[in-house]
Formats: structure tokens, sequence, C-alpha cells
């Protein structure tokens, strides 16, 4: 009697687990990781991607074929939390990577990712050595050296400044990387830098570099760092009755958010970005006012690389016939092979990539007005 | 020559800063005889009150830096009842690791309560500037809305001395001076400086060693609160870690000075900060702090006592 109760339980166990299986088999989902800061100095860029991400993959979902299960890991913007993070994602089962959001802890986990074989695909950072020596990391935004040149050359057509100071962040690649392809090409158009003033992480005080920038006769200064620095320099300008003309990079992207900040202060602050909200193509106007129905705000660049680094990846899982049985491994060569094929338009643009993991793309430019972002042609 | 006397404002308006941060560490140290690292974070926290107070729950301005003053005062009782009180007895190098386990625990509980979100304070002291010249009749809101510098000296086109500055600086003046008449001629000021000198034989003479340091730590920690304000009205960006830099410059500061004397931590303060601008200016804006350290040095091996320091001879 005992025995039978017992061969019975099991075959109930067995036949469960069956249909179990064939239910998982359906609805089994590409597990993709997503890595930025979501707490810290730098929390509005991982926030923002995150969200951008969440919104893409349910639209991808509703479209019925290939199924992608988003897991979400805070990195607080340093590079040791991030391998944990890294680490965290990879027992789960993740295939591969979004991220990391910003450069210092990309860099760190694109070591482990590439020993691991994780196919990384990072929204924004944009260092070229976060690519530099490793196959599997491919970027969404352009990198530093793009991003410096396309400045100086903005500044250059539109005769905006004879005398440029660079303030610029030198513990920081990102900030350093975008300086040094300023300046280069900043000498090459023959645009003159008269006051190059640098500080680091800790600096809260900025009236040595903006008082070298006055004395030097600055009309515009070029501000290669992230918007927690931008809003104190642009605070204690104008306390000081300084008022030159502010060109920022992506990194400034996040300024109108800063809790208590008076954004009249960042008023004709001209930034160089992939994406603008105040675009009027199809895709943008579709993301902009789903983004609003969710979050209850316009999304930033951050949120439309986040968007984009979705639409990508599930083309590119497409394309290499990616299904949730793929190991990371293999789904890592499948996807360097697909990307390079690829040529995806998104929010942020039309998007191809080499070899190299770099994308080819061009920046648009943005300008603050009455507190929002409009765009420049 | 311009250029030289904005960077010395700029050094004063920094250092005085410094010195109101200062007199809070040299208070302690001088009566408890220990280095409370909390302090700074007590800075950032009372930041936090005054910024939550006039933002979220649209106090005036004058009523949050009161707020800001009693949780201080508040928070700096329990810490010192909590954390270093049961450590009276043991040695100075567990008090020490204690005090930086409170700074990190302050830290990461400002972290979870605000979230690490920079957020950018007001320019509080220029409002308050702007609102008392209004109520005393000296000038109309349109006068102020017309001229940016309102309430500053200006010298020449680049050349002023903002009010927020001016105010810091009066602030300390009268904080120096209350505190040095409060230590010379009250009898708690007496009893302080009994236990500082001698904590058994002040016991012995009936004095209360508990309540008073108990007290020198409500009296720090208050300043503590006044110098998170003025910090931030100063430099306007407030996260958790933003009083960490400025509490080591003004540990700094206070053992420029000379430790434990009230006039060293100001004159140290703003020496330091005078320092440590010219050093950014002139030398590289990279090693400003590396030369703020290294004038440290210089005057600790001419003068171990710092500037001020009296020389105490141990008598065996």
């Amino acid at each position: 009697m005992k025995k039978t109760f017992v061969a019975l339980l099991l075959a109930v166990a067995l036949t469960l687990t069956m249909a179990c299986g064939a239910f998982a088999e359906d609805a089994a989902a590409v597990k993709v990781g997503l890595i930025g800061p979501m707490t810290g100095a730098a929390a509005s860029y991982g926030t923002s991607v995150a969200q951008g991400a969440e919104l893409a993959v349910s639209e991808v979902n509703a479209l019925g074929g290939v199924q992608i299960e988003l897991n979400v890991q805070d990195d607080q913007h340093d590079p040791e939390t991030s391998i944990n993070a890294y680490n965290a994602l990879w027992d789960w089962g993740a295939q591969m990577i979004i991220g990391t959001v910003t450069t210092g802890p990309c860099i760190a986990v694109g070591a482990e990712a590439y020993n691991d074989r994780m196919f990384m695909l990072t929204p924004s950072a944009s260092s070229t050595d976060v690519t530099a020596d490793k196959d599997n990391v491919y970027q969404l935004c352009f990198t530093d050296p793009v991003m410096g040149s396309s400045a100086a050359q903005y500044i250059v057509d539109n005769g905006l400044s004879n005398a440029v100071a660079v303030i610029y962040n030198n513990a920081d690649t990102y900030s350093t990387g975008i300086y040094q392809a300023f300046k280069s090409t900043a000498a090459e158009l023959g645009l003159t830098i008269v006051s190059e003033t640098t500080f680091t992480d800790d600096t809260t005080d900025f009236s040595v570099q903006l008082t070298e920038a006055r004395e030097a006769g600055a009309d515009l200064i070029f501000l290669p760092i992230y918007y927690t620095p931008a809003s104190m320099i642009f605070q204690q300008a104008d306390a000081m009755g300084y008022a030159p003309a502010y060109v920022g990079v992506d990194g400034m992207d996040g300024i109108l958010n800063i809790e208590g900040f008076d954004t009249s202060l960042a008023e004709g602050v001209v930034l160089l970005t992939p994406f603008s909200a105040a675009a009027t193509d199809d895709l943008t106007v579709n993301f902009v006012s789903k983004y609003n129905e969710l979050y209850g705000a316009n999304p930033d660049q951050f949120a439309a690389d986040g968007y984009d680094c979705v639409y990508a990846l599930y083309a590119a899982i497409n394309n290499a016939g990616i299904t949730a049985e793929t190991s990371p491994e293999d789904a890592c060569d499948m996807l360097i092979a697909a990307m390079q094929e690829l040529d995806v338009t998104g929010v942020t643009g039309e998007m191809t990539w080499d070899a190299t993991g770099a994308v080819t793309k061009t920046p648009r430019v943005v300008r603050i007005e009455n507190g929002t972002y409009v765009s420049v042609e | 020559m311009t250029l030289f006397l904005e960077r010395i404002i700029s050094g004063i308006n920094l250092g005085s800063i410094y010195a109101i941060i200062a007199l809070g560490y040299t208070m302690v140290y001088g009566i408890a005889r220990m280095l409370n690292f909390a302090h700074g974070d007590v800075i950032m926290i009372g930041a936090y009150i005054c910024f939550v107070a006039i933002g979220s729950l649209s106090l005036p301005p004058l009523v949050g830096v009161l707020l800001a003053v009693a949780v201080c005062t508040i928070l700096g009782v329990v810490i010192e009842r909590l954390a270093y009180r049961p450590l009276r007895q043991s040695a100075s190098l567990a008090v020490l690791i204690t005090a930086i386990g409170v700074s990190y625990l302050l830290q990461n509980l400002a972290q979870l309560i605000w979230t690490a979100d920079t957020k950018s304070f007001p320019p509080l002291v220029q409002t308050v500037i702007e609102q008392a010249a209004v109520t005393l009749g000296l000038a109309t809101p349109e006068e102020i809305a017309a001229s940016p510098n309102f309430g500053s000296i200006v010298i020449s086109a680049n050349l002023r001395i903002s009010g927020t500055t001016i105010v810091t600086i009066l602030a300390n003046i009268l904080i120096m001076i209350g505190l040095t008449l409060f230590t010379g001629h009250t009898k708690t000021g007496k009893a302080m400086r009994a236990v500082s000198e001698d904590r058994g034989a002040a016991e012995l003479m009936g004095i209360s060693v508990n309540r008073t340091i108990a007290l020198t730590f409500a009296i720090g920690s208050a300043l503590a609160a006044i110098a998170g304000v003025l910090l931030c009205s100063t430099y306007q960006a407030l996260q958790p870690t933003t009083g960490s830099m400025p509490g080591i410059k003004a540990f700094t500061a206070a053992v420029f000075g000379g430790i434990g004397s009230i006039p060293g931590a100001m004159i140290g303060g703003i020496l330091l900060g005078i320092i440590e601008i010219l050093g950014n200016g002139y030398v590289s804006t990279q090693l400003g702090d590396a030369f703020v350290f290294a004038v440290l040095i210089v005057v600790l091996l001419v003068k171990p006592t710092g500037l001020l320091g009296k020389k105490v001879s141990e008598k065996v």
C-alpha cells in the first residue's frame, strides 16, 4: 500500500515536472542583466537607463516574439560594487549585460566579462578604454574623443567664442578623455583655449578655477564634466557675478533634476548629447509620451540610451537566433558577429558598429531654455 | 593684483568655514581629550535638517537653522552617551576607532534617509540678509532684485566680499568671543577647564565629569549645525559625504592653530583656507590639498603644539 502510494506520488511529480518543463520552454525569456548607479552621486544616470530599458523590454515582449527578462543591479558608480553586481547577475544566469552605465565601473566589469566571455553593451560609458582590447564590449553612445572634438567643432562653426576656458576633472577618465580630444581639435581649428584648470571628486570650492577663467578673459567655459560639479560651478560663478556661456557634454544631462537646484542658473547652457526629447520623429514622440505616462517626466539622454540598448540587443538576438538556452559564452560570440552586421535606428539616431565595439552616429545639440531641453538645429 | 586679492578673499571665505568647524573639534579635544571624527558628519546632518526644514516643511530660514541646531545638539549628546561614555576608561585608540565608526554610521544613515542624490542647498544666508534688510526697512524687495550683489562689500568689479562671507566671519568672531568668555568666566566654563586639566582632581572637587563632557558635546554639535548651514550656503551642494573632507581639513586647522586653543582654531582655519586657495591658484589645482598638509607638517616640526598651542609640561 505504502509502495503504491509512493509510486503514485512519483508519477504525479513526474507529470508535473514535464508539464512545468513544457510551460517553461514556452515562456522562457532571454536573461539580460543591467548594471548602473541607482544610488550615489551618479544615481540619475542609472535610474534613467533602467527606466528606459524597462519601457523597451515591455514593448518588445508585447510583440510576442523573443521574450526578454531584465534584472537591474545597483553599482553606486563604484568599480568594486559593480563587480559584485556583475557576479550577482552571473549567478542569476544572465546571458548578456546592458552596462555598465558609467566609465570607471565599466572598465572594471569589462575585464571580468572578457574573461567570462559575457557580452556587454554599455549604454553610456563613453571612454575608449571601455572597449579597448576587449572584443565582447560594445558601446551604444559615441566615444569621448568624438564628443570632445564635436564640441570644439560646434563652438567654431557657430562662432560662439574666441577665448575658451576648460574646467575638467582630471581624476576622471571620462572628463580627461573629452578634454584631450577637445584640446587637439581646438588647436586644429584655431580655437584659443585661454585657461585650463582641473579639480577632483572632493572639490567644492571652484573660486580658483572661475577667477582664473575670468582673469584670462574667457567668454565661454567648456565643461566636460558630470552634473553635480557643474551645478556648483554655475552657482559659484553666479555668486561672483561672472556670466560666461557654457558648453557641456552628455554628463551634464541630469542637471535639471537636482533637488533644490535653481534651473535659471543653467539657462542657455548648450550640451552635446545623442538624444533630444524635443525631436519630432515618430520613434522619439512615441518614446517620450510612453515614458511620460510611466514615470511622469521627460526622458533624458540616459533613458534613451537604455531604451536603444534593449532594441539593439533585441535585433541582434533575433538575427543571431539566441534563445533562453544559449549559454553566455555562445551568446557572446553570436552577438559579436551579429552586432557588426546590425544597422538600427533608435531614439538616439541611426547606429552601426565596427569590430572595435565603437558606434557610429552623430551628436545632436540641445540647449536649456526655461528649465527644459530644446533641440538646436 | 586683483587676482591675488580675489584669491585672498576666497581663502578667507573658505577658511572662516574651516574655523567654525575647527572650533567644535578643539572644544571637544580640549575638554574630553578625544578626537571626535564624527564631527564632520554632524555638520552634514545639520545641513540636511535645515534643508528639509526650509525645503519640504517650508519653515522660515532662521527657524530651519534653530531646528538644525536643536537636532544636532541632541544628536551630539546621544552620540557621546551611547558611543563614547562607555569607553571613557578605555585606551584612546578604542575611542578613536569608535569615532570613525560613528562617522560612517551617520553617513550611511543620511544616505538611507535622504538617498545619495546631490541636493542643491539654497543660498540661505543671502536670503536671510535680504529678508532682514526688508524687515528693518533698509531696502525694498525691488532694490534687492535690482542689485545682484546685495549685502556684499564691493571693492571693484571683480573684487567683492559676499554677504555670506561677512556673516560667516562675524559668526566666527562672535562664537570665539562667546566661547572664550564662557570657558573663562562662568562656573560651568571653569568646570570644563578643570576637567580638561585633571579629570580625577575635578571629580574630587565635586564636578560631574560626565555632565561636563556631555555639555561640551552639546556645544560642539550646536556649532557643527551652524557650520553645516554656513558651509552649504556657500558651496550649495549637499551629499551624505559633504562633511567628511571639510571635517578633515578643519581638524588640520585645529592642529595647525594649536588644538585645544579657541583663538588658535580660528586663526588656523583662516590661514588654512588662504593657503589652500593660494596653493590651488599659484601652484596647481591638483596640489592645493598637498600644499595644505605640507604647511601643517612644517608648522608641527617648528612648533609641535601648533601656532597658539600651550606647552604643557608633564609632571612626573
